[in-house]
């Protein structure tokens, strides 16, 4: 059974879009909108780890093989600066989020086939909260991005 | 008439419930002038607050020299408050009036003539459209123009330009009001009407202040309270305001914490079946998801995070839930917090838990801070499209551009208007290089003012600022434009309960400045905007052309005013919109059959997460509405981002007074407003001013993570843990008369924080965290009011 490699890439990933969250928060702090969002969403993340916790505890980790299941979607590590910097981060962030949304998408399917009611109801949950981030991503990248490509220098 | 400095609301004319308000005529004419000496009255109405009170303009030889309120007037039945009174016409008659065009000339601001200044902005923005486009314009206005100018600004900036760059200083006031209105009823406008204080059983005042933002409205109410089988009146407020002192239940809340109130309050509503069960099923949509969200909120929990006492929020919610017809009003001390348009939603959601709207009494009120904010909301001159229409439905934007003629591509759909703030932002990265300010004082009234003062200072910025005196901002202008005030033009503006008025031209402006709405026709005639068959774009010849053409685009939207013209709101009272050909007397309330606009098709907005500000989007919105039901939506509260910490204790928010408007371009040159509250100050609790060692009138500085101020202390009624400032206060009557940094600071605004509500976009002016110092000891009392929530400590607060 190979439901636990997903789980822990979910968790593994969460405390990256986490970690990405708060460093694209820290680093935008001019945007008060930015700073502020994304450190409420870095929050939920942490929370969706809390809550995954009793069911790694279940299912155990299994790590066999752990390197050849990583995908490749890796962290925001450091902003970018320039006027297109707030766009490509959050663009960047955009792309961890939709990762997330289907990996838990895929869970939640696996968890309705084991008739895990434990797990589908963190789904449910998580996937709400990535749904959230993606239309907030969009809403603020529609909003900048007639006038980063547009206009800023 | 008595002193109305002294007795701000005047003497009393009681009335019970049902019984029309009396009439009580309120008159002040130039000193040695007598009724006989008037040679003719002018019809008018208010501009110093959002109540819009009916009014007449006394002229004797072609000048203003009084006036009295209009008794037929159904917002005031004849009233006037202390800034009508002692600040209208003696506010605009100071030497300092602008009376020629200035434009800067190697770094200093010099006199010329309108085709030199008009010739340099127009010369400046074509260079800028050739070269950058449309968003390297930006328009900032304000919410003291007449609808008129709004609209002609409107037309210019988004089928003129097509700039998404647009919003008002009612982006600071009042967006909040609207925002809450179009996430639970579909679209904005005022569900209740004034008249609702007259019916009601009970009145709930959220962060607002009425005492002192509406004298004359609060007169109202104090006349209820004072006539036959009065209403019961709770106030959440921080301060022990007039309100409060009135209150049958003061919930002084920490600032930050209405969200959490607000919540206990429903979900108390609900513990105790307080609710109608029949209208939320026929009328609402969500109320599983709001039970939900609102059902940890305790009154013990409410009590902790709030701090107020648990009993007094069951008091306030039992009132709220067994009177029979509840007002409620709401104003900044809910819009300018955390979580604004969800705190204000959940007014919206009692209202609607109850079934209480559109019958009298059960008014809802989500009130205005500026006189005319209501028609920028309307007009377009802010963040909407004008007519109350969905910049996200394509059909509303192919209708405008119908209704100008022009293509619809022109008109800037694409994504969310620009705010206020973001505006700011994209000047301070240089990406908007043309700012056009109309009638507002940002440099005052903005959060964070050394980094507004850095922007409005920058190089690469051209600064077009059209005002009636020299502000702090038109000090920065590359080109300053002299306008006409109130009583020199003509136009029609919209208060808070949807009363709209005519204010006719009096006396003429003095030397050579023109009204706005002038200028902007002006510009758009220079810059030769034009339709798609090459006519010009505004072709109007002054204000009632204008009127008119308002008239179409309002044609069966909410805000509809196809029943009205110059003629017939000349000679009574203010009607209210929408008044159509089948409703020709006006609507007095909204939501009578408990239908709401919420339909896609017709709806302003498609909604956003309270949490987030993200939009719904077109394709959730039509899969989850119920046409014709409002949205009960609510958030569950998360304390504020700026909190009190070790290095700043003290919880800092800013309000008004009842002596001055807006940054006291006016009442700051009224002597006798001036005099009853001439200098800044700050408000502390007894026991907050012992800990910092400062007594009454001591001078202390106030530091924020933003700036600090150097102020007088008033030792107050304010509860503890709460400093409270007064915004009215810049630097254009200081010593040195300008900005200059060095200097010590007094604008409240130093120590803002740039935050705003996510879908509102509305700034936090009232959550920072501060501390506060001993200087030096002053020479005698602070000159704080003594006669409103500033006066001195009484020990009235718990």
């Amino acid at each position: 059974m190979k439901l636990p490699v997903y789980i822990g890439l979910l968790d593994e990933a969460e405390a990256t879009l986490a970690s990405s969250f708060r460093v694209v928060a820290d680093g935008h702090g001019d945007e008060p909108d930015v700073h502020f969002i994304l450190q409420t969403f870095a929050k939920k993340c942490d929370a969706h780890r809390e809550a995954l916790k009793p069911v790694i505890d279940r299912y155990g980790e299994d790590i066999e093989g752990e390197e050849e299941h990583r995908l490749t979607a890796n962290g925001v590590k450091e902003v970018r600066s320039g006027p297109l910097a707030l766009m490509l981060d959050l663009q960047d962030l955009y792309v961890l989020v939709n990762h997330i949304d289907v990996t838990w998408m895929m869970v939640g399917q696996a968890a309705k086939g084991a008739r895990d009611t434990e797990l589908q109801g963190v789904v449910e949950q998580c996937e709400g909260d990535s749904e959230l981030e993606i239309r907030w991503l969009q809403t603020r990248m529609k909003q900048a991005a007639p006038q980063a490509l547009l206009v800023a220098e | 008439m008595t002193d109305r400095i002294a007795d701000i609301w005047g003497e009393r004319t009681p009335h019970g419930s049902g019984q029309a308000w009396p009439e009580r005529v309120d008159q002040v004419l130039a000193e040695g002038l007598t009724d006989g000496d008037v040679d003719r009255w002018v019809q008018s109405a208010c501009v110093l607050c959002s109540n819009g009170c009916g009014c007449d303009i006394a002229v004797k030889d072609g000048k203003l020299v009084g006036i009295r309120g209009r008794a037929q007037d159904r917002v005031n039945r004849g009233r006037l408050g202390p800034k009508g009174l002692y600040g209208s016409w003696q506010g605009e008659e100071h030497p300092d009036r602008l009376t020629r065009p200035l434009i800067r000339v190697d770094g200093r601001l010099v006199e010329t003539d309108w085709d030199t200044a008009m010739g340099r902005i127009v010369e400046r923005s074509k260079e800028l459209l050739a070269s950058k486009g449309p968003l390297s314009h930006g328009f900032y206005t304000s919410g003291q123009l007449f609808l008129e100018e709004y609209y002609a600004l409107g037309m210019l900036g988004k089928a003129g330009i097509g700039t998404p760059h647009m919003d008002g200083n009612t982006r600071l006031c009042t967006a909040t009001a609207a925002a809450a209105l179009k996430e639970s009823f579909g679209a904005d406008g005022q569900p209740g009407s004034y008249t609702d204080i007259d019916e009601c059983s009970a009145i709930f005042l959220y962060g607002h202040n009425m005492a002192e933002t509406q004298t004359v409205l609060w007169s109202r109410v104090l006349d209820r309270l004072d006539g036959p089988n009065p209403p019961r009146l709770v106030c959440i407020d921080p301060r022990d305001t007039e309100v409060a002192r009135r209150a049958d239940v003061h919930l002084p809340v920490h600032p930050g914490t209405n969200l959490a109130l607000m919540n206990g309050l429903v979900r108390e509503l609900f513990a105790n079946g307080w609710i109608d069960e029949d209208y939320i099923a026929e009328h609402t949509a969500n109320v599983d998801q709001l039970r939900s969200v609102v059902e940890p909120w305790t009154p013990e929990k409410v009590a902790e995070t709030c701090g107020v006492q648990a009993a007094d929020v069951r008091r306030a919610a039992e009132i709220f839930g067994t009177e029979d017809r509840v007002l409620s009003t709401v104003l900044q001390g809910f819009y300018q917090s955390a979580h604004a348009t969800a705190s204000a939603c959940q007014v919206d959601n009692l209202h609607l838990l109850r079934g209480m709207l559109g019958r009298p009494g059960c008014g809802l009120l989500q009130m205005n801070g500026q006189p005319t904010a209501q028609n920028n909301r309307e007009c377009g001159a802010d963040g909407d499209l004008p007519g109350f229409r969905n910049w996200e439905n394509p059909q509303h934007v192919q209708d405008l551009a119908r209704l100008w003629n022009v293509d619809p591509g022109i008109i800037p759909d694409w994504a969310p208007p620009t705010h206020a703030l973001q505006i700011f932002r994209y000047v301070e990265q240089g990406s908007i290089e043309l700012l056009w300010i109309s009638a507002t004082n940002p440099a005052v009234s903005m959060p964070q003012l050394e980094r507004i003062r850095h922007i409005l200072d920058q190089d690469s910025l051209f600064l077009v600022v059209q005002d009636i005196y020299l502000t702090e901002t038109a000090q920065y202008a590359d080109v300053v434009l002299p306008c006409a005030a109130w009583g020199e033009k003509t136009g029609t503006f919209t208060n808070a309960d949807r009363t709209v008025h005519l204010s006719e031209k009096a006396v003429d402006p003095p030397g050579e400045a023109r009204s706005d709405l002038d200028v902007f026709l002006e510009y758009a005639r220079w810059m030769g905007f034009t339709d798609k068959d090459g006519r010009p774009l505004l072709d109007w010849s002054g204000p009632e052309d204008g009127f008119e053409a308002w008239k179409e685009c309002s044609r069966g939207r909410p805000c509809d005013y196809t029943g009205l013209s110059y003629n017939k709101l000349r000679g009574g009272s203010g009607i209210q919109w929408p008044c159509t050909e089948g409703l020709p007397d006006g609507t007095e309330r909204l939501y009578t059959d408990g239908g709401f606009p919420t339909a896609p098709e017709y709806c302003e907005s498609f909604g956003h997460d309270l949490l987030t500000g993200a939009t719904t989007g077109e394709t959730e919105y039509k899969a989850t509405v119920q046409p014709g039901k409002a949205w009960l939506k609510a958030l569950d509260y998360t304390p504020p981002h700026e909190e009190p910490d070790a290095d700043y204790p003290l919880r800092y928010t800013t309000g008004r007074t009842a002596y001055h408007f807006h940054t006291r371009t006016k009442t700051g040159r009224s002597r006798r407003l001036n005099d009853a509250a001439p200098e800044p100050w700050i408000e502390m609790s007894v026991e907050d001013a012992a800990r910092a060692g400062c007594q009454e009138g001591d001078i202390a500085r106030v530091t924020s993570r933003r700036g600090s101020l150097e102020v007088p202390v008033r030792v107050g009624d304010i509860r503890p843990g709460t400093v409270f400032a007064p915004f009215h206060y810049g630097y254009w009557d200081t010593s040195d008369g300008d900005t200059s940094d060095g200097g010590p600071h007094r604008a409240a605004n130093e120590l803002t924080i740039t935050e705003w509500d996510p879908v509102s976009k509305q700034p936090l002016f009232k959550n920072a965290a501060v501390r506060v110092e001993k200087l030096r000891s002053g020479d005698g009392p602070s000159k704080a009011p003594d006669t409103t929530a500033s006066r001195r400590a009484t020990g009235a607060q718990r």
